[in-house]
């Protein structure tokens, strides 16, 4: 069985993409993962080569047959996402994007007038890299955020690592509690959690642990721009300390990592005052994993 | 006028934003909408006057009474409800569940399922000095805060300049927050990652149809890349905010600076007007 190391934050734009395609760097033999679908960045810097494309299926929302509709009202009635509505003509209409998919509407039609339809909500792709095969997807603008298809992105990670007897998986995660997190953190065998020395860090932090912690995933933390406010830095270090969480060290604020990306380079090879915390955080991490 | 803030990529100043055009407005509702991770209390500093739960209904099977006929389990796409008729037994997984009501309706038999309110997070209400202040807080463990933020909107004082600060990304959760407002303000950041994620923020906030404008935030010597696509797609820039070492250092302290940019922030308010 590989192992699985994902990277997430809590907090957006705390370096999640930054430090997980360092890790990209610098770990031998891994598949990666890029389990971000609504804003997945990754491509930016591991620019994959495309090899496999396939289509996600999204949920099935209901559709109305306005031919068999009788305008009864139930459906409507019963909708708990507010999904149903008339439209200007005076049908009943189905908000694809408020539909959750229930089926519940389709049951409760005396006409038989509503079925359930197949959608396409995103792709996903299997592609070669510099680095590694990469797994990653993209889930269209709107589309119903699908913890399914980190699930299925994930699921096909470790197909491949079987396959192909390779011990590791690096997952880059979304921000967040949800269901993309959850998807993305259950059945991982660490979890880095990579945040800033704000208050708005910390406290998404305290949220994303207790998250791990209620799914009983091994953690460990990094302060990214730790020199931004060392107070706050050392406060994150003694929470995760008191909390259970391997602290993995911090990252200097340095202005070349955002010009780093800006030329689409991954800033550990870039930068060099990021080089050697980076080299003891991923120690760290691999020693945890 | 309901304006709402959402980017696309995460960490990009939602927040900032939001909370300085709450600020600078004279008449003002503040609504944290990123309920999985509301930050917005962190700078206004709100006195809170009342947290209401929020709660959804989930199934609760008597067993008593319960035929095991597995019309409930067979009903539930989200398979929230496992029944093994053999043993009689029935186990419900409440993560999986999302409140549609379908296995109540099914049931047969009266009374053997019914539904009981299980709170999935809290609404806080408050007041930070001339702003109301609103904001969602998702329990850590639920899935989806999409049916928590459409209640948010009952709130909503349409007597007031409403900001809504919007969960980061473009899925199911950044819908229910957009939705119905009548203007979008996209914050964005001069890099590829910002870029890529603006191009979709953009593309979802034109299928729904909604006016709206580009913020760009951290603002520095690689201003091309929104300038340049903002001019392609003919997207007006609405603000550029300077990166500041000074302002990030605040910032890490829950400071933001509320009057220094007061002006600045009317003027984006007057153009929004203006734009509707």
């Amino acid at each position: 069985m590989s192992k699985e190391l994902v990277i997430i934050s809590g907090k957006g734009g705390t370096g999640k993409t930054t430090l997980t395609s360092s890790f990209a760097y610098l770990m031998k033999d891994k598949i990666i993962v890029d389990a971000d679908a609504d804003a997945a960045d990754m491509y930016i810097l591991m620019k994959p080569d495309v090899k496999k494309k396939e289509l996600f299926k999204g949920n099935m929302p209901a559709r109305i047959d306005t031919e068999k509709c009788t305008k009864c009202d139930i459906c409507k009635q019963l909708c708990r996402f507010d999904a149903i509505s008339i439209n200007d003509e005076g049908n009943y209409v189905v908000n694809e994007i408020k539909c959750d998919a229930c089926d519940l509407c389709r049951i409760a039609c005396p006409a038989d007038a509503i079925e359930m339809v197949e959608t396409i909500s995103g792709e996903w792709y299997e592609s070669e890299t510099k680095y590694g095969i990469m797994v990653h997807a993209k889930l269209y603008p709107g589309a119903e955020n699908s913890g399914n298809l980190v699930t299925m992105v994930k699921h096909r990670a470790h197909i491949l690592s079987e396959e192909k007897n390779i011990p590791y998986i690096l997952v880059d995660g979304s921000p967040g509690i949800g269901c993309p997190v959850i998807s993305t953190i259950s059945g991982a065998d660490f979890v880095v959690i990579i945040t800033e020395p704000t208050q708005s860090g910390l406290h998404d932090l305290e949220r994303v642990k207790k998250l791990c912690d209620s799914f009983k995933v091994k953690t460990g933390v990094v302060v990214n721009k730790y020199d931004l406010n060392e107070e706050v830095s050392n406060k994150i270090k003694s929470f995760s300390e008191e909390n259970g969480s391997v602290f993995l060290g911090v990252i200097p604020f340095d202005k070349s990592v955002s010009k780093a990306i800006v030329n689409e380079e991954i800033p550990y090879v870039a930068c060099d005052s990021i080089k050697k915390p980076i080299d003891e955080i991923f120690n760290k991490a691999m020693e945890s994993l | 006028m309901k304006i709402a803030v959402a980017s696309g990529k995460g960490g990009t100043g939602k927040t900032t934003i939001s909370t300085m055009l709450a600020y600078a407005a004279d008449n003002s509702q503040y609504i944290d909408c990123d309920a999985e991770e509301p930050n917005g209390h962190i700078f206004l500093k709100p006195e809170i006057e009342k947290v209401i739960p929020f709660t959804l209904p989930v199934p609760e099977i008597n067993t008593d009474i319960c035929t095991f006929c597995e019309k409930c389990s067979n009903a539930c796409v989200y398979k929230a409800l496992v029944i093994v008729p053999q043993i009689k037994k029935v186990m419900f997984f409440d993560e999986l569940c999302h409140s549609c009501g379908t296995c109540s309706y099914v049931c047969p038999v009266e009374n053997a399922l019914v539904e009981v309110d299980k709170e999935i997070g809290k609404i806080r209400i408050g007041k930070a000095n001339h702003i109301a202040f609103v904001e969602g807080l998702l329990n850590i463990k639920e899935a989806s805060a999409t049916q928590l933020i459409v209640n948010l909107k009952n709130y909503v004082d349409n007597t007031k300049t409403v900001i809504l600060d919007s969960p980061p990304g473009t899925s199911c959760t950044v819908v229910a927050t957009l939705e119905d407002s009548d203007f979008v303000v996209l914050v964005t950041e001069p890099t590829p990652f910002g870029l890529s994620d603006l191009k979709l923020a953009v593309e979802l906030v034109r299928n729904m149809n909604i006016p709206f404008g580009i913020v760009v935030n951290k603002h520095d010597d690689n201003v091309d890349l929104i300038e340049q696509y903002a001019k392609k797609e003919n997207i007006e820039i609405l603000y550029r905010l300077p990166f500041s070492e000074e302002f990030a250092k605040n910032y890490s302290k829950g400071i933001l600076p509320f009057e220094e940019y007061k002006n600045d922030f009317k003027n984006i308010l007057k153009t929004i007007e203006d734009r509707i």
